[in-house]
């Protein structure tokens, strides 16, 4: 199996710094991280990955059934610790993928040496006393959005694939292809991420886990961020002075400097 | 223009306008869009412009609409849901863009929001309809599935001393191709069996396939002669059938007797090509069986008559033209245009029949896309009696 080509492996920064991996969330791809990857770069050897389904991956690779629970995507990622033989991992995780990379450390302790868990949720939807932000008919109304948006995707996409157009310069070609994801996968990783409930799995995190919130997240707002600190074993959490989803975007300098911070951590 | 209609056009303009921080909060919202919504604008100051999307369209915004805007400075033609101050939703088209500082970060974000009710409508009913069309397409492919394997023979039932095989090639998922085959008992010693093709495709072909089948088998019970039984079949095709189509089809119908080690053959052909023998030596021909007419096509039809034996080790193979006429990909050349399948047939001499039809379905596969019509297979080949027995 080429787990480079299925997840679009791409490595960039410094060859012999820390080996950092950087797993997107739901919505998007790689891509998101550029502003990071810019700061962190010089300092750390960096891994990105697009989930199958996503970004760049190998459509060929696409397994509906798999790709039903968070437990698949975290197969794929022990899939490349181990096929690249990797050690002392930092798995960087936003969003679901925070969860996933929770997941692949548990299953794979011996390799991964940090977890940061870049604005989690363990479960969106309110269940008794817990406060998830959403409710099942949200989670209807965002699928609904979902197909609603990509109403005009396969023509517009049509181009891109194709590899037909004329290549404009980066800018237009990155608005073109920024996060734009195959509607019918886009539908089954929605599901995935938003019905799933991984509470449970936080106590069984085994390495040292930084926990980043934003001050005003309406995803995963800070009573869920709290909740996640105060269920992994050794977990620290860092707030940050942000608005929205995606600091890696909203906020580059200080998601940077959260995780170069716990990357150098004793 | 002045001052003053600038300002007008702004505040009541026939879309929503909102201009908010880079993280998303409100700093302005003209008259218009505080009338949908229903707020008194200075309510809206300071909130989150998420906030005023539905919370499924929210999750949507915040995971991929609001990054894509930062990262590559705008969005266009976003459908989502604005919720108004009494809990009403406003469908709304969201074009947006950023307004950048001089130190290269996002200043500002410029947002205009158009009124999509009637449109969200039309989208849903196309929704709606992309929905049943895929349901209807799954529902004729089954249709088609089933139809075509009701025209097959569930199992060919060969004599005792005779191998076949058989591969039936579907060109298109959700149309059925007239092909059709069969072998099965008429006596103790004798055995029947038939391959052809009926003109046209679809409904009215999956018709007249049924009804040649089953003509072709009740007239081989009454006569011996092959020639005879394509002529019992060319009457019925005759009459009236209440179909529009032409009605004929190509066939080979023959006769098998058990002799010696091997098998007297006699068959009958209207029109359809000639079958293939491969020989146990290692050679390969076709069976003189070409010309004669195809069935029911014309109204005093001939039809070609040929016998010979199959001994230990030959194989009479089978098939129509969709194989024949297969695309190349090469101009407009067809595949058997300059004798490839006899070329083929002899490279592959001696084979059994299972060997030769898996041989067959390997070229099958290497013509892929070029093979534009249905491909029936079958192979009758008689086993190498084996030393000592």
């Amino acid at each position: 199996m080429d787990v480079y080509a299925r997840n679009n492996i791409n490595i960039v920064g410094a060859a012999d710094g820390p080996l950092v991996v950087l797993a997107h969330g739901f919505g998007c791809d790689q891509q998101l991280w550029r502003l990071v990857v810019d700061r962190l770069k010089s300092d750390f050897r960096l891994l990105l990955i697009d989930h199958v389904g996503c970004g760049e991956s190998d459509p060929a690779c696409w397994d509906a059934q798999k790709y039903s629970s968070l437990a698949g995507y975290a197969a794929d990622v022990v899939d490349i610790v181990r096929e690249l033989d990797l050690h002392d991992v930092v798995f960087v995780g936003h969003s679901v993928a925070a969860m996933i990379g929770a997941l692949a450390v548990i299953a794979e302790p011996g390799r991964f040496a940090k977890l940061v868990m870049l604005t989690p949720s363990p479960r969106y939807i309110d269940d008794g006393d817990y406060r998830g932000g959403f409710s099942r008919s949200d989670i209807d109304d965002l699928l609904e959005s979902l197909e609603l948006n990509y109403l005009g995707w396969s023509h517009a996409m049509a181009p891109v694939i194709m590899g037909t157009q004329d290549r404009p310069q980066l800018q237009d070609e990155l608005a073109e292809t920024f996060c734009r994801n195959d509607p019918a996968h886009a539908r089954v990783f929605a599901r995935t991420t938003f019905l799933s409930d991984n509470r449970n799995d936080l106590a069984q995190i085994p390495v040292p886990t930084l926990v980043i919130e934003c001050a005003q997240d309406t995803i995963a707002p800070r009573e869920v961020g709290a909740y996640v600190h105060e269920n992994i074993p050794d977990s620290r959490l860092v707030t940050l002075d942000a608005t929205g989803h995606c600091p890696q975007v909203s906020a580059p300098d200080a998601t940077a400097a959260a995780i170069s911070a716990f990357v150098r951590s004793a | 223009m002045t001052d003053l209609s600038l300002e007008d056009f702004w505040e009541n303009g026939p879309c929503g306008q909102l201009i908010a921080r880079p993280d998303g909060r409100i700093v302005r919202v003209n008259a218009t869009l505080s009338r949908w919504l229903g707020y008194d604008r200075n309510a809206l100051q300071g909130r989150l412009f998420s906030d005023l999307i539905t919370a499924g369209g929210r999750i949507h915004y915040d995971t991929h609409f609001g990054p894509l805007l930062r990262m590559s400075g705008e969005l266009n033609g976003v459908t989502v849901d604005l919720v108004a101050a009494d809990g009403a939703r406003l469908p709304i088209f969201l074009t947006a863009n950023v307004k950048m500082g001089s130190d290269g970060r996002p200043e500002l974000l410029r947002i205009t929001a158009v009124d999509a009710a009637d449109r969200r409508a039309y989208e849903r009913e196309l929704l709606e309809e992309r929905r049943r069309v895929a349901t209807e397409q799954g529902r004729v492919q089954v249709f088609a599935e089933t139809l075509r394997r009701s025209l097959l023979p569930p199992v060919l039932s060969p004599p005792s001393g005779l191998d076949a095989a058989d591969y039936y090639h579907t060109a298109s998922d959700d149309d059925v191709g007239g092909d059709f085959y069969d072998l099965f008992p008429l006596t103790r010693a004798k055995w029947g069996f038939f391959l052809g093709d009926v003109a046209g495709k679809g409904v009215e072909a999956a018709v007249i396939t049924g009804l040649t089948r089953y003509a072709l088998r009740a007239a081989a019970v009454f006569d011996d002669d092959p020639v005879q039984v394509l002529h019992n079949l060319h009457s019925v095709l005759r009459q009236k059938l209440g179909v529009q189509d032409d009605r004929f089809c190509t066939v080979i119908y023959g006769n098998l007797t058990k002799r010696d080690n091997g098998f007297d053959v006699e068959i009958a052909s209207g029109g359809h090509p000639p079958p293939l023998q491969l020989l146990a030596d290692g050679s390969a021909h076709y069976v003189d069986s070409i010309g004669g007419h195809a069935v029911g096509l014309v109204a005093e039809p001939r039809f070609i008559a040929t016998r010979f034996y199959l001994a230990p080790g030959d194989t009479l193979v089978l098939y129509t033209d969709g194989l024949t006429e297969a695309a190349t990909g090469v101009g407009r050349e067809r595949y058997d245009d300059r004798g490839a399948l006899l070329r083929f047939a002899k490279s592959h001499a001696p084979a059994t029949a299972s060997g030769a039809v898996e041989a067959v379905h390997v070229l099958l596969d290497s013509l892929g896309g070029g093979v534009e019509d249905d491909v029936a297979v079958l192979a009758l080949g008689v086993p190498l009696v084996k030393s000592g027995e």
